[in-house]
């Protein structure tokens, strides 16, 4: 017993130490180890409490191995026969049951969770609800309580528990954001799959679609942007206002003829597309090209990152639905110049 | 034309290494390929979709026609000698599996050339598989290509069953087994069970996209979820078909260098009847993330991490077989030894996969990709390895070179860990699994590196081998029965490569390694069990590749019976299913045929026996 102790003392400093080193792991924003809300971190600490019980194993099969190979290695000379060892009824049992034992310390808590996770939000009047569609390869979020869609950008106060209901348009794909949680596919038979999160500290985490869904799977990012429950309201009265229009009158009847079939700004628009409302102001065009207006390696001004996306979609994101804007028959000018209106709608929040 | 025809099982299996070997050079030129493009973010080596391929053809490559066909070579080459049969139950038929899997193959490998290789990942996923947002014939080469090449599987898993029911030498009780023989045996139960699910979904499958049925459709009534139900049904037992003859390889090797019996012999058999009982189970265990509830992902959770009790048994067994042994460290054994750590390694990250919450997490992402490496190659590869360089010279009559074998080894391994311990991490800091490329700057970049500077690494481990295989080939043949020395059982008594009848007398067995027993006993030989006399042995015959053509040209008129060819002479014989009929013409012709035509075999006289001076 003592003994056993004495193991444990040795085995707790390296748990702490394997502690700190997960947690120095990746970015707050989309590192697993790096929990930024309650959902995350009650999965995290599971899998802490999985990798210590694994950690223990792994050394005790090492220690193991690493003594019977030193210690009973064949030496020159030897040629007698070793003793013929049939088994050792009490060591099997021994370990059949203490793997049980261990099975059974991380499947009480797994089951706990397990049930925590599939909680229904969705009919909390406190909740905000988000209906997620996935498209190939882009998202979509309506807010039903709001009457607001928008997409690639998902905005939501602190501290809220945000309730989602997920469905896609074509193939399965996964909504993940690893720091807030874990994913939840979108399946296409009509079943919706619900869950929810929250996010304390205000912050813009990382989300990815994780299922195989085509050419541009790698691609189908998003980003979930938490804000303070002020800047979401001004968020949502801003996003409910009326389209600002082209002042180029020839330009604007373009833009209405060629993009607002399927994509809608403000009240004008088509839902087949993303909703393109405030779109100067999210954090990436196509949600690979990522905005930033920082002077330095990484400067991509929105205008620019519009541009390139309209000049050659399928170059960005191969096998994407949108048509290129050439074929369309836009000019480069006209390009440019829906570009930088785009790039000029900013929301205010 | 020798080797067209054959239907001894020592040539089949010789057969099988070749083809297997064959597709796990493709596969693994594949993952080099896939690990190139990864090697650095926003890289543009390759494009989208053929990097979609790539990993498709990847993981298919190597789950049905690499590992499968090499872990069938083995049980090819080593069940009738270990329970001192002369042949297979069915000859003949075990030449068509081997027909049936190389032409499955070569179909699947044709759609690199024919216009687009499958691309919906190795799993298949509906609606991505479905003809709508999978347009080329790639899905179809993969739909027909593995129907003709699991029949051939299936056809073995049979032919095995059989074997090792009915064929035992006098006194191989079940319980006096080599355990390669009963893990090989409970893999063909596995395979008889798990086979017919995957068969089943991809006829729904190929019906689906070539006939217009809506099995999986939506919109016609259909249900995607339902592929992924048959698709795991089928695919978590393939992984324990997969693992378990690796098990049975390091329960031979690990004896037989410790010079001691195995620690434990009837809770290894019973261990190994109890994972693949919990194997069968577990499937959902897959679809964590689908939505399935909490109530079935709890069940599953805790049936996944039972499987944990059986795998450790083994685990601990092997660690004291080698307790108070005499363990030596050839090439074999090495392999056998790494084998145990490494696989220790991708079993309780599996665990770990097993909680479902967490899983949410985890699925998808590179943590899984080397939780799987970790297993298949790290357990599964390492175990072929160790089973080819110990069996080598009972196959080929040669020992494969020692020093070329560890630097196969410790390149391999070293390699091995490279690439595959870091995708832990990757998969912890947000790395989801299949996508061509990354954006700088997520923390990424220096492991991608790292993981495939890993995999040349390995890549060389494995050419080294083929120079070792090539080197070895010159040699003379000429091995003794017992080449290492220490064997146990009842392959080590006969010549190495065997005659073409394996035991010119049946042996008589009486005890767990029998060999052994005998030698303990002052004996050099085994008894006989029966007085030398004619040996019947079954015919040469080209039918199982002929047949085996036949489903090949039938599959690809099956596939191309809705293309419209620019030449009408195409047009005619495909869209008029003129192809395909011929093709299965050609085969029901066969079939006939052998029924018809009563083959007897013919017999090796005494005479001859003896003057081959055996
Ligand atoms: C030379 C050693 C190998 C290397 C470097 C390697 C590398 C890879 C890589 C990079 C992926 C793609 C991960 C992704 O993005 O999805 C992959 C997938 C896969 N590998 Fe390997 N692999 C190797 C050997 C094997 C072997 C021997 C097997 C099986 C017997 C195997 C089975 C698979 C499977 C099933 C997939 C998943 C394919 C899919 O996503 O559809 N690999 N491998
Ligand atoms: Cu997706």
């Amino acid at each position: 017993m003592m003994k056993r102790w004495q193991v444990m003392k040795r085995l707790l400093p390296m748990l702490a130490i394997f502690t700190l080193l997960l947690a120095g792991c990746g970015r707050e924003d989309l590192s697993v180890l790096k929990p930024q809300g309650p959902v995350a971190q009650g999965q995290f600490d599971l899998i802490k409490l999985s990798i210590s019980i694994m950690l223990v194993v792994l050394v005790i099969v090492f220690a193991l191995a690493a003594f019977v190979l030193i210690k009973f290695r064949r030496r020159p000379g030897q040629t007698e026969m070793p003793e013929q060892v049939e088994g050792n009824f009490k060591l099997e049992v021994i370990w059949t049951v203490i793997p049980l034992v261990l099975v059974l310390v991380l499947a009480v808590p797994t089951v706990k969770e397990v049930f925590a996770f599939g909680e229904d939000h969705s009919n909390d009047d406190n909740a905000i609800k988000v209906k997620v569609t996935s498209h190939q390869y882009w998202w979509e979020f309506e807010y039903p309580q709001y009457d607001i869609t928008t997409a690639q950008d998902l905005i939501i106060p602190t501290n809220r528990d945000i309730a989602f209901e997920l469905k896609t348009m074509d193939v399965i794909h996964s909504f993940w954001v690893p720091s807030l949680s874990g994913k939840l596919d979108t399946n296409p038979d009509g079943t919706i799959n619900k869950f929810s999160f929250s996010a304390p500290n205000e912050g813009v985490y990382l989300g990815k679609c994780a299922e195989l869904c085509g050419p541009s799977h790698g691609f189908m990012e998003f980003k979930v942007k938490s804000v303070s429950q002020e800047s979401f309201d001004q968020w949502v009265t801003a996003m409910k206002e009326p389209m600002v229009p082209i002042e180029d009158v020839a330009l604007a009847e373009t833009f209405k003829n060629q993009c607002l079939t399927c994509h809608a700004v403000g009240d004008q628009g088509g839902s087949s597309g993303p909703n393109l409302t405030g779109i100067g102001s999210r954090e990436t065009v196509a949600s690979i090209l990522l905005n930033s207006d920082v002077a330095g390696e990484y400067t991509n001004p929105v205008e620019d990152n519009l541009k390139e996306w309209l000049i050659d979609p399928q170059s960005v994101k191969p096998g994407n639905k949108m048509p290129a804007p050439k074929d369309l028959g836009l000019t480069d000018d006209e390009i440019n110049g829906i570009a930088e209106y785009l790039a000029n709608y900013k929301l205010d929040y | 034309m020798d080797w067209l025809t054959t239907v001894d099982h020592k040539k089949i299996a010789i057969l099988y290494l070749l083809g297997g070997g064959l597709f796990f050079g493709i596969g693994g030129i594949e993952a080099l390929l896939i690990r190139l493009q990864l090697i650095k973010p926003m890289n543009d080596m390759l494009d989208a979709q053929t990097f979609n391929e790539l990993i498709t053809m990847h993981g298919t490559t190597m789950i049905f026609l690499g590992v499968m066909p090499i872990v069938f070579a083995l049980m090819n080459a080593l069940i009738p000698l270990q329970i001192g049969a002369r042949d297979v139950a069915f000859p003949f038929l075990n030449a068509l599996g081997f027909w049936t899997f190389l032409f499955g193959g070569i179909l699947l490998n044709l759609s690199w050339v024919m216009g687009g290789a499958p691309d919906a990942g190795w799993t298949a996923y509906t609606p991505l598989s479905s003809s709508m947002y999978s347009e080329t014939h790639g899905v179809d080469f993969y739909t027909v290509g593995l129907q003709i090449a699991g029949l051939g599987t299936l056809i073995g898993g049979l032919n095995f069953l059989a074997t090792i029911i009915t064929m035992r030498a006098p006194g191989m009780s079940f319980m006096r087994m080599p355990m390669f023989t009963w893990t090989s045996f409970v893999t063909s139960a596995m395979i008889l069970f798990a086979f017919p699910a995957i068969t089943v979904g991809l006829v729904l499958l190929t019906f689906d996209r070539i006939l217009g049925a809506n099995f999986f459709d939506v919109a016609g009534g259909g249900n995607p979820v339902l592929w992924q139900h048959i698709f795991w049904i089928f695919g978590h037992p393939e992984v324990y078909i997969l693992i378990l003859p690796a098990f049975g390889v390091i329960s031979e090797v690990i004896p037989t260098f410790s010079r001691k019996r195995l620690f434990g012999y009837s809770s290894m058999v019973f261990a190994t009847i109890l994972i693949a009982f919990l194997g069968f189970m577990v499937w959902a265990h897959h679809m964590f993330t689908t939505g399935l509830g909490p109530v079935a992902n709890a069940l599953f959770s805790i049936s996944t991490m039972l499987i944990a009790v059986p795998t450790g048994i083994k685990i601990f067994n092997w660690l004291f077989t080698m307790w108070g042994g005499q363990v030596s460290f050839t090439t074999p054994n090495l392999f056998a030894v790494g084998f145990i750590p490494t696989f220790t390694m991708g079993g309780v990250t599996g665990v770990m996969l097993a909680s479902a919450p967490a899983d949410f997490q985890f699925h998808d992402t590179y943590f899984v990709v080397a939780h799987f490496h970790y297993v298949i190659v790290g357990g599964m590869v390492f175990g072929l390895f160790a089973g080819l360089h110990y069996w080598w010279p009972k196959m080929f009559g040669r020992m494969l070179s020692e020093p070329l074998g560890k630097w196969t080894f410790w390149t391999f391994a070293i390699g091995f860990h490279m690439t595959f311990f870091v995708q832990h991490f990757l998969g912890l800091i947000g790395m989801q699994r299949r996508i061509v490329t990354y954006l700088p700057n997520q923390g990424f970049d220096t492991m991608n590196l790292i993981s495939t500077v890993g995999a040349f690494l390995m890549g060389v481990g494995v050419i080294i081998f083929l120079v070792n295989i090539i080197r070895t080939s010159m040699k003379p043949i000429g091995v003794a029965n017992d080449p290492w020395g220490d064997g146990r059982t009842l392959e080590w008594t006969i010549p190495s490569p065997p005659p073409e009848y394996n035991f010119k007398q049946i042996p008589l067995v009486r005890g767990i390694d029998a060999y052994w027993k005998e030698k303990m006993a002052g004996n050099t030989e085994m008894a006989p069990s029966e007085p030398v006399g004619p040996i019947h042995m079954p015919s040469p015959t080209i039918l199982p590749f002929i047949m085996s053509l036949g489903i090949f040209i039938a599959g690809l008129g099956l596939m191309f019976s809705g293309e419209e060819f620019s030449n009408s002479f195409m047009s005619l014989i495909f869209n008029n299913w003129i192809v395909c009929g011929l093709g299965l013409l050609i085969t029901f012709g066969c079939m006939l045929l052998r029924s018809l035509y009563d083959d007897h075999g013919w017999h090796i006289e005494p005479e001859e026996l003896e003057e081959e001076g055996v």
